[in-house]
């Protein structure tokens, strides 16, 4: 019951912050409202026993994106941004469509089957920390992935100094 | 479930447990607010004495009361919100950073089975909370709407997220040698050297780590943020009373947090090293908590004396100090603790 | 009893530290709410101007800045990034033993390409 009741509080939440987020009319106040988002994210991660995971949501999305975020709204010009045109003349259209998605998903819903019970369980997983079986496979069985990772890592320091330095 | 001869609904086991975290809570948390208000006392001393002055002297024996007349006086100021700032921001930004300091507390051991909470990633939650000091800087200067705040801000934040990078990648020799991110584990390994602790080994991650640790707290040599011959205060120029006093109070727990880290991860936190305990037995009936608050002790004295001795960095030296010095610092270190604990095999 | 599952998995170990978060925040916010009973407000037009050193204000105050502001928090995060990955291979090292020696090595050489590529543009340069 407990378990539930968290997971619960933690969905709810995050559906009403996301809402918040895209209706405050200040980018500032919607970062300050992802930022406690972000906290809730991690919340969920810990009810799936994956805390090295909510442990990183908080250091590299609040900790380090987020903050990115900031550093380009602060470059906008906000007082345009807050006293422009609210929403898209479209914005029917969009409604519209996520409503249909929203009854399609609910009407799946009665389908669904949980998956067959994996290597992984949570008592594995306590067993050796979730830090160290998610390093052991990353490391032996995903280790092509994470080699591309560094990559991608490299064209991001390369595009972001190379598309500011056009712009001075 | 039985207790005292009574059946209790089952209801009660998780509200006794509930209970004993927050007493638990309560203690640490007054013990550190207790702690916040003498390092401000001690190192108005500290400094005092160093500059051959006497530093605060008339409230209670030797200024010993000071404190208390600070926290008293704050309170009761007005608390002044510029009329042209975004007042919600401007008025929840104190409290970001207070909140991630206090919440930092959870995960440090004071002595062994001390702990709020005994988390298998501790190591990481510090980290988290760490970078969470980025919001309260950058709020306060963007809500002040003042040249000065906003300028100090921008630097503050520029600074603090510079040096998080050299700082995380510090510890992960310690990870590496100890093979666990919760604390409690990390002092327990550092037992199995004779000399018990990492700083041998180590040397260059502490390093790393504590000039690490000066600029994420803003503390001299580098509070540029704070550089009052150019930036008035910096982000919190603006702020008054109760407000300003939190972000006084963030960077001291920020500080005691950061020296509490030290300890854990490079000076075998409540521990002595066993050479010293096998040639002095007497050693070992001293109770953890005393060692551990001798060496945080040791490590906020530090801050004082680097104070009162180094003089205040320019902006750029601090930028290229961070990631011109420190960044290759903390990655040879990482090669060489990995090279090394390969031929040695562990 | 039915097999602890993501579905009824509690991580009582992280209770605390919730229960300190809230205890956290509502000391930030109660020490302000108690305060704000006691303290006076005298407030006028000019102590509530934003602070020139006596003079009135000239200008925008969140006026654009350096580009280099941008740079800096984008290599924060890529190289936040390398340090998360970096945690869990110190965890494992032990275990995996050359093999991982060797792949760190290769992703540390990587980054360590940008890195260069970022002084040598002048990245770090401050003036």
């Amino acid at each position: 019951m407990l378990p539930k009741i968290f997971f619960g509080y933690f969905a709810i939440a995050m559906v009403v912050l996301s809402l918040l987020i895209i209706t405050r009319r200040n980018p500032v106040h919607s970062v300050l409202w992802m930022l406690v988002l972000f906290f809730h994210i991690a919340g969920l991660y810990l009810l799936l026993n994956a805390e090295f995971l909510a442990a990183v949501q908080v250091i590299l999305y609040a900790g380090a994106i987020l903050v990115l975020f900031l550093f380009v709204i602060m470059m906008l010009n906000l007082k345009e941004e807050i006293s422009g045109e609210r929403f898209e003349g479209a914005w029917p259209l969009g409604v519209s469509v996520s409503a249909i998605i929203f009854v399609l998903m609910l009407l799946t819903t009665g389908d669904f089957v949980h998956g067959p019970v994996g290597k992984y369980t949570i008592e594995v997983i306590k067993s050796e920390t979730h830090a160290k079986a998610l390093g052991k496979l990353l490391y032996t069985e995903y280790l092509f992935p994470f080699e591309i990772a560094s990559l991608i890592l490299l064209i991001a320091i390369v595009g972001a100094i190379v598309l500011a330095k056009r712009r001075s | 479930m039985n207790v005292f001869g009574m059946t209790v609904p089952a209801g009660f086991e998780l509200a006794t447990s509930i209970a004993i975290i927050i007493v638990k809570i309560a203690v640490i948390v007054a013990v550190t607010m207790l702690h916040v208000l003498y390092a401000t006392y001690f190192e108005r001393k500290v400094i005092g004495h160093m500059q051959v002055r006497l530093g605060p002297m008339r409230v209670g024996y030797h200024g010993i009361l000071q404190p208390f007349a600070d926290g008293i006086k704050l309170f009761f100021k007005e608390d002044v919100v510029p009329a042209e700032a975004d007042k919600t921001v401007f008025k929840i930004a104190p409290i970001i950073p207070v909140f991630a300091t206090l919440s930092a507390v959870a995960v440090i051991p004071f002595f062994d089975g001390f702990v709020i909470a005994n988390i298998n990633v501790g190591l990481l939650y510090l980290f988290a909370m760490s970078s969470l000091a980025a919001y309260g800087v950058i709020m306060a200067g963007w809500a002040s709407n003042s040249k000065y705040s906003f300028l100090g801000g921008l630097r503050s934040s520029a600074q603090v997220i510079s040096y998080e990078v050299p700082m995380g990648l510090s510890l992960v020799g310690v990870m590496l040698l100890s093979g666990s991110l919760n604390l409690t584990e990390i002092v327990k390994a550092q037992q199995q050297y004779w000399f018990g602790m990492y700083l041998i080994p180590q040397f260059l991650g502490y390093f790393v780590f504590m000039v690490s640790a000066f600029a994420e707290t803003n503390r001299t040599p580098f509070d540029l943020p704070e550089a009052e011959s150019e930036l008035v205060a910096g982000y919190f120029v603006e702020y008054s009373g109760m407000r300003f006093a939190f972000y006084y109070a963030a960077e001291y727990i920020g500080m005691i947090v950061m020296s509490c880290v030290a300890v854990i991860c490079f000076w075998g936190g409540w521990t002595l090293p066993p050479v010293l305990v096998d040639a002095v037995p007497a050693l070992a009936a001293v109770p953890g908590i005393v060692w551990f608050l001798a060496k945080v002790y040791f490590h906020v004295f530090l801050y004082y004396w680097v104070r009162a001795t180094v003089p205040r960095y320019r902006y750029d030296q601090l930028m290229s100090l961070g990631w011109k010095v420190l960044l290759p610092l903390a990655l040879a270190n990482i090669v060489v603790t990995s090279v090394v604990k390969f031929f040695a095999g562990s | 009893m039915s097999p602890i599952t993501p579905g009824n998995y509690l991580p009582s170990e992280y209770l605390p530290i919730m229960i300190l978060m809230i205890i956290a925040g509502a000391f930030g916010a109660g020490a302000l709410i108690v305060g704000a009973l006691f303290r006076i407000r005298r407030s006028y037009r000019e102590k509530l101007m934003p602070y020139e050193s006596g003079n009135p204000p000239i200008g925008e105050p969140r006026y654009r800045f350096s580009v280099k502001f941008y740079i800096i928090a984008m290599l924060f995060v890529v190289f936040d990034v390398e340090a998360v990955f970096l945690y869990p291979w110190a965890l494992v090292y032990d275990k995996i033993g050359l093999y991982a020696l060797i792949e760190m090595m290769l992703f540390i050489t990587v980054l360590v390409v940008g890195y260069i590529y970022a002084w040598k543009k002048e990245a770090f340069k401050w003036d």
